[in-house]
């Protein structure tokens, strides 16, 4: 078990399974198909990220560097979150990059009774220790536990 | 983040609520990359990436309907994203049931709530709102709220604009609002390159593969390119800047590029020269093994690996009229060694409205048309995006399009081959 501290930047808390890519994450490549038909699980449908490929999205842990792609790649979190099928929690190694945190704060500012806790700069460390299929839990004070 | 009187009556409420939330998403989407102020946008338009009427995506309506009600519409007028359905564009029964009775029910009520909130007119519906015949062109230093990947890194890039990498409906909030948060790629500072490239390939790159190359690396870094300028000059020609869209689009969709600078061309290049490049920036050497190695890395992911295309793209993003019109030579070029009339595959080239228009008026129109193929100006990604185009084979020469769908990537001397002559 290891604890990893990083920056805050939608607050919650969630308990979830890990699904991680050590590369960027293309939300419209990888979500849209799912969200669009019918898919509850909204599984991976990026077909050039091998790592994350068919793993079901929604409710999971997304363990990731930075979103990559399109630019709408927002608004397609944005949609995930009104139809409560978004990750439990999204968890970046790196900095939070434009797109998605337009979405965590589209979904915080413009819907009422979502979650997603969006948590940024926990270090190149967290995501060479967390792998698929882990627990990670998230706390309040942003603090990410993972076993 | 400090704001201006006016910026903190807009958050508190002066002027609806609602102008008050949109201020308020502003101002956290600004403070999450740590801008201390806004700028004023400073464009004459604006461009936003949503364009299609998907039924997944009614939250994002929902949102445009209550911008509608509560009278809060853009301070400019916009263009948008490429329609996704054209009735010119092969398409069998059942893909059009999908499209029409399921995907793109939206449609027609999204068009009408986009003319309510300040849609520049009709047709101006392309991922290439820059094109001249589009009219959607930014000056150098103008301060855009646009979104669209490769609209804003041609922006940066080739026009000299300032854009961040903003997404669909964070594009409209800075344009009803009239500011944007100062931070990234607004700033000098974020538009300092991070990565020096070298091209040190044996003859012109393809733009589409050495964009991708440029994207898996850097990610959304900004890249400094030498050995460009050898194969498009140091002026920024019809042909240059055709070349910069298709290469800017294929970093932007395989990373997150929103600024390139090539040196000796790109007007930032031209301007501050190497000390653009931050100390210590690390160097990609890119040859000809390593443009092969990215192109063999990309999956095939048909049912049958080897089957005959059904379909070809051209034009993720929006073919140029250069293009339009170089690309009719070489397919009659091509017909002609080959022995064929037509082309052998359904192809579809796509562009602009405006820029259909315009190459109407040629005489390359007609000669495009008797070689078999098909102009249009939908969206291919769109077109794509369903799982029925999942079984069948397409071939494209767009890293964007291959990205996205289940397109097969092929170069566009292999395009050219494959449409004119045959094969697999």
């Amino acid at each position: 078990m290891r604890k990893f501290k990083g920056r805050i930047i939608t607050p919650g808390t969630a308990k979830a399974t890990a699904v991680v890519t050590h590369g960027g994450f293309n939300t419209l490549a990888s979500m849209q198909m799912g969200l669009q038909f019918g898919d509850k699980q909204v599984k991976c449908s990026d077909q050039s990220n091998p790592e994350i490929y068919k793993l079901p999205l929604a409710g999971s842990a997304l363990c990731l560097p930075q979103t990559i792609g399109s630019t709408t790649g927002g608004l397609v979190l944005y949609c995930a979150c009104a139809m409560e099928r978004q990750p439990a929690c999204m968890l970046f190694s790196k900095s939070i990059d434009s797109l998605a945190a337009a979405g965590s704060i589209l979904a915080s500012v413009w819907l009422d009774g979502i979650k997603m806790p969006v948590i940024d700069n926990l270090g190149d460390e967290f995501l060479e220790y967390v792998k698929n299929g882990m627990t990670v839990t998230v706390e309040e004070d942003g603090t990410v536990v993972v076993e | 983040m400090r704001l201006t009187a006016h910026q903190q009556e807009m958050l508190d409420g002066k002027y609806g609520e609602t102008k008050a939330k949109v201020m308020k998403t502003l101002v956290m989407y600004g403070e999450t990359f740590g801008a201390e102020d806004m700028v004023a946008v400073t464009s004459e338009y604006n461009h936003l990436v949503t364009s299609f009427g998907l039924k997944v995506m009614s939250p994002v309506y929902d949102l445009m309907q209550r911008l509608v009600d509560d009278g809060v519409a853009s301070e400019q007028k916009f263009s948008m994203d490429p329609r996704p359905l054209d009735k010119n564009v092969p398409a069998s029964f059942l893909q059009n049931f999908v499209f029409n009775k399921f995907m793109y029910t939206k449609q027609d009520t999204y068009e009408k709530q986009l003319e309510k909130l300040g849609l520049m007119n009709k047709d101006a519906f392309t991922c290439t709102c820059y094109m001249d015949e589009v009219g959607n062109k930014p000056k150098m230093g103008d301060i855009l709220s646009w979104s669209e990947s490769s609209a804003v890194v041609y922006a940066n890039s080739v026009l000299g604009a300032r854009c961040n990498r903003n997404s669909g409906i964070m594009d409209i909030m800075g344009s009803i609002a009239g500011y944007v948060p100062n931070f990234g790629l607004l700033t000098d500072e974020g538009r300092r390159a991070t990565w020096i490239i070298k091209v040190e390939t044996t003859k012109k790159p393809d733009a589409q593969l050495l964009g991708s190359a440029i994207g898996m690396k850097v990610m959304e870094d900004v890249p400094y390119v030498y050995g460009l300028n050898q194969y498009l000059g140091s002026e920024l020609d019809d042909a240059a800047c055709t070349y910069l869209k298709d290469f800017g689009a294929a970093t932007a969709s395989n990373g997150a590029v929103g600024l390139y600078h090539i040196h000796d061309l790109t007007p930032e290049a031209k301007l501050h020269g190497e000390k653009l490049i931050a100390e210590g920036a690390p160097v990609y050497v890119i040859d000809d093994a390593e443009l092969q190695r990215v192109k063999d890395s990309y999956p095939v992911i048909w049912k049958n690996p080897d089957a005959t295309p059904k379909l070809c793209f051209m034009g993720c993003p929006h073919m140029s009229l250069e293009q339009l019109k170089s690309w009719t030579d070489k397919v009659e070029a091509g017909l002609k060694a080959a022995g064929n009339k037509e082309v052998v595959i359904p192809t579809v080239f796509t562009a602009a409205p405006a820029v259909l228009a315009e190459f109407e008026r040629t005489e390359y129109a007609a000669r495009l048309k008797k070689c078999g193929v098909i102009t249009s100006y939908i969206c291919p990604l769109m077109y794509m995006n369903n799982p029925l185009c999942k079984t069948m084979p397409v071939i494209t020469s767009s890293n964007k399009l291959r990205t996205y769908t289940s397109a097969k990537y092929l170069s566009d001397d292999e395009i050219l081959v494959t449409i004119t002559k045959g094969g697999k």
